[in-house]
């Protein structure tokens, strides 16, 4: 029996954990049963600690930790509830709340309730994103109004999954920007419309046209749709497709992070080549 | 060949000479021929060149006055860079512009950052815009012993700092001379006597001894002696460099590296710059030495860009250093190699945060990386690294020579050794100051002439990243744990003197405005954080109220406990230290306090 050599014990909120050797302080919350809350990590992209929303306290750390991309290790004891992570959380969301449009950011509104963030005490004044809307295309436009950057468009059109590097992060401090080179207009710049990037957005900053659409329209019901898993019919590679259906109409098309094949991840043909299904 | 689209906008056949000139003088032409029936690039090449692509990019700047559309998809596709991130580290830059600036004029920057700003930049700033020269409004520029400090940045010609023409470097070490090497002086003893250009100069006063002490000592025997030293890092963060290096050592990996961190860009220091200027063979034995305890071959220099003199002095060395067999293959007769690259900044306060430097330095944006993995394992080009400050390393040439002990009997138990302090604001005669540790901040003004043009008000200790103390504190002594017990920090040397008649409402708010803009953005408390507290200082005028003041701790607080790195960490410490002391006598409360 090696169970010493392949998981790690620690100490979350008082309750021994065991998880795998490997395994991120987060992985170890969730497996106490501790909701955290998380923006710039997803389990499909390589964790860039930028948000700082899931920070942890940790015993004998000066500072605090980000429990998505620390890895578990033996013997650490770790708080996820002290008044020094409950400040640091709230004033996270109240800083991007203060500075960017959270309205559909629909997972981070039960935490914003929770640490009782209160983005308008910074003052009427105070200086936010101010962006047009770029609608450059049919597929998709992008609202850097809501943008957090979490970097994981960048990631999802880099090396985490589409290797086409269309897009990155440009300028610096509350100035910098996710951007193709000089702004160039999408249709112009490296994008394949994968469209990975917004399958990959928390706040909606990249929306597919159909839901902006619908949105702007007013008749963009969540709650009336439905979801068809099917697979992809274009080529050999079998990915899961999940159709989103409002009023018989497809209005959008995902894949589930955790499928083996996609790992969310599209290409243009099963993320956007549906139309013909209804005779357009 | 990495499958990456470009736009349609061409280079110039300058633009083009520029990149190329960079990248064939490194690596041979940029493949790829398209009709060559072999695949050449892929991955590896394209990591081989990606580190080029910051001096790629300064090229191109120096060439056009801009990074043009043209340029950079030259430069992104002779390097194999995605364009879209080639375009992100260009726009991170202070000194690289991305808009055509439609003239051809030399851009003169000014610093506007504390020692400047109570000199009256403004004035200067109005003054030289009256006379159409461009400006541009900077922060600190390293030159604060001669405010207001100007840097002019060249349209195809080198980049000039015009004081450096008329005032020797030697001026800012008001104990060189004299008394000469009686003057008890460690780090500076050579400065304003060697030539800085000559090697043999450098060898007639001792140089390379410590070098052969080191081939002696083997590199486990270096190690110990720094261990032994007790020496702690100068940049700022005070790590012990023995345990520093003997980790990277110790570090598995074939390829290591030194990194010598002279990007110094922390307002009102300007010690290594005037370290590097006089005496830049020193950092370079030292540098060298760190590669033979280390067991690193390649050594870099990461300079400031806005240090052009020591930037010329220090790749003159290195020529002359590799000429007279210092550097490179089998270095003075010994079966070790080392060589050494200087590489420039372009103006981000960020980039002197170690991890920050090394995505500089690859050809990544600035931004820090989560810490741990440590650079002693995973550092530049996630090799074993030893990142080391100038001002560091050249405490070490007197360790290897002299041995660890005799050099912790210097300063005090806990910090051994002298250290460079920087003087500058009210001040008589400001420049860079060598003080055994323990000498008391009151003796270390005495030495520089004490206050000028009204009573000494404030000081403040350890830059923008430091505090504010006041005079009742001229009685702590310099050491690390001196200023630790007094809750102020020793950072990287500064010693900023403000006299009586100086308002501190706009120092301040002018503090809080420097971290803004050199936040790197990546982090949320941080990109957020300097803003609000930057605009809590600014509807204050500097003056905030009691509630406003709770509000700036609770930024504080944010930012300390969950910002990536010490940017943010210490973005409002001097602002803060300076209402707890009282500076900034808080406005009225109003019914809001935000």
């Amino acid at each position: 029996m090696t169970v010493t050599e392949t998981t790690v014990q620690l100490t979350v909120d008082g309750r021994p954990v065991e998880v795998p050797k490997g395994a991120t302080v987060l992985d170890a919350c969730n497996s106490a049963g501790i909701d955290t809350p998380t923006l710039c990590y997803a389990e499909n992209l390589t964790p860039v600690n930028a948000c700082r929303v899931c920070v942890v306290e940790q015993e004998g750390s000066r500072t605090l930790i980000p429990s998505c991309s620390r890895e578990a290790a033996d013997g650490m004891t770790i708080q996820t509830d002290t008044e020094r992570v409950r400040h640091s959380r709230k004033m996270v969301l109240e800083f991007l709340g203060s500075g960017v449009d959270l309205s559909q950011a629909d997972d981070l509104a039960p935490w914003i309730d929770h640490y009782g963030a209160d983005p308008d005490r910074y003052g009427d004044d105070r200086l936010r994103v101010t962006e047009p809307v770029r609608i450059q295309d049919d597929l998709y436009i992008r609202d850097y109004d809501k943008c957090v950057l979490c970097y994981k468009c960048v990631e999802a059109c880099g090396d985490d999954a589409q290797h086409t590097f269309a897009i990155a992060v440009a300028g610096r401090g509350f100035g910098a920007r996710i951007r193709t080179e000089f702004d160039t207009e999408l249709p112009e710049s490296a994008c394949v419309y994968c469209g990975n990037c917004v399958a990959v957005c928390p706040t909606n900053a990249l929306q597919f046209k159909t839901e902006f659409d619908l949105r702007q329209a007013g008749e963009w019901k969540p709650d009336e749709q439905s979801v068809t898993r099917t697979v992809c019919s274009y080529c050999g590679v079998g990915c899961n497709l999940d159709l989103h259906v409002q009023d018989e109409t497809i209005v959008k098309v995902t894949s589930p992070d955790d499928h083996s094949v996609t790992s969310g991840h599209l290409c243009i043909k099963g993320r956007f080549g549906w139309t013909y299904v209804h005779g357009r | 060949m990495a499958d990456l689209h470009f736009g349609p906008d061409k280079p110039t056949v300058d633009e083009q000479k520029a990149v190329d000139r960079v990248v064939d003088a490194t690596m041979g032409p940029a493949v790829v021929v398209e009709d060559e029936r072999m695949v050449r690039g892929g991955r590896t090449r394209r990591n081989e060149r990606r580190h080029l692509l910051l001096p790629v990019l300064h090229a191109l700047q120096k060439e056009a006055g801009w990074i043009s559309p043209g340029g950079l998809n030259y430069a992104s596709e002779q390097l194999q860079v995605p364009p879209a991130e080639a375009y992100g580290v260009a726009t991170f830059y202070e000194m690289f512009r991305v808009d055509d600036p439609g003239h051809t004029d030399d851009v003169v920057h000014v610093c506007v950052d504390a020692a400047c700003q109570i000199a009256d930049a403004d004035s200067v700033i109005a003054a030289l815009e009256a006379q159409g020269r461009h400006v541009h409004r900077s922060p600190c520029l390293g030159q604060c012993e001669r405010p207001v400090a100007q840097f002019i940045q060249g349209r195809a010609k080198p980049d000039r700092v015009d004081a450096d023409d008329h005032v020797a470097s030697v001026a800012a070490v008001p104990q060189a001379g004299g008394a000469g090497t009686a003057s008890g002086l460690l780090l500076l003893r050579r400065a304003g006597v060697v030539d800085p250009s000559s090697l043999e100069s450098y060898i007639s006063f001792g140089g390379y001894k410590a070098l052969a002490a080191a081939f002696r000592r083997g590199p486990t025997g270096v190690v110990e002696e720094v261990m032994t030293s007790g020496l702690m890092g100068r940049g700022g963060a005070a790590f012990p460099t023995g345990v520093k290096w003997r980790a990277v050592a110790e570090a598995a990996g074939d390829a290591k590296h030194v990194v010598v961190n002279a990007d110094e860009s922390e307002p009102g220091t300007f010690k290594d710059r005037v370290l590097i200027e006089n005496d830049p063979f020193a950092v370079i034995e030292a540098a060298t030495i760190a590669g033979f305890a280390t067991g690193a071959t390649k050594g870099w220099i990461y300079i400031r860009g806005e240090y052009p003199l020591a930037t010329r002095r220090l790749e003159n060395a290195i020529e002359a250093a590799r000429a007279g067999g210092y550097l490179g293959d089998k270095i003075a007769r010994s079966s070790f190699s080392f060589d050494l690259e200087v590489r420039r900044g372009a103006g981000a306060y960020i980039c002197g945060e170690e991890t920050a430097l090394f995505n500089s330095l690859e050809g990544y944006r600035g931004e820090p990386r989560q810490k741990p993995p440590f650079p002693t394992t995973n550092g530049l080009f996630d090799s074993p690294t030893a990142i080391n400050n100038p001002e560091t390393l050249v405490n070490v040439l007197d360790i290897v020579v002299d041995g660890g002990d005799a050099y912790a009997r210097i300063g005090t138990e806990q910090s051994s050794g002298t250290k460079l302090f920087c003087l500058s604001g009210h001040v008589a005669k400001p420049g860079v100051y060598e003080i055994e540790f323990g000498s008391t901040l009151g003796r270390l003004i005495e030495l520089a002439g004490g206050v000028t043009g009204g009573d000494l008000a404030a000081i403040m200790l350890g830059g923008a990243a430091g505090s504010f103390v006041g005079p009742d504190a001229l009685d702590m002594p310099l050491s690390f744990e001196g200023a630790r017990a007094a809750g102020a920090s020793l950072g990287s040397g500064v010693v900023m003197l403000f006299n009586d008649t100086v308002d501190f409402g706009p120092v301040i708010t002018r503090l809080a405005e420097f971290f803004r803009n050199e936040s790197c953005g990546q982090c949320v408390p941080c990109r957020v954080g300097t803003v609000r507290q930057h605009e809590v200082l600014v509807r204050s005028g500097g003056r905030p109220t009691k509630g406003q003041s709770e509000l700036l701790a609770e930024i504080d607080l944010a930012m300390k406990d969950a910002s990536i790195c010490g940017l943010g960490h210490t973005a409002a410490t001097a602002v803060r230290s300076a209402i707890g002391i009282g500076l900034v006598t808080g406005g009225p409360e109003g019914e809001v306090d935000r």
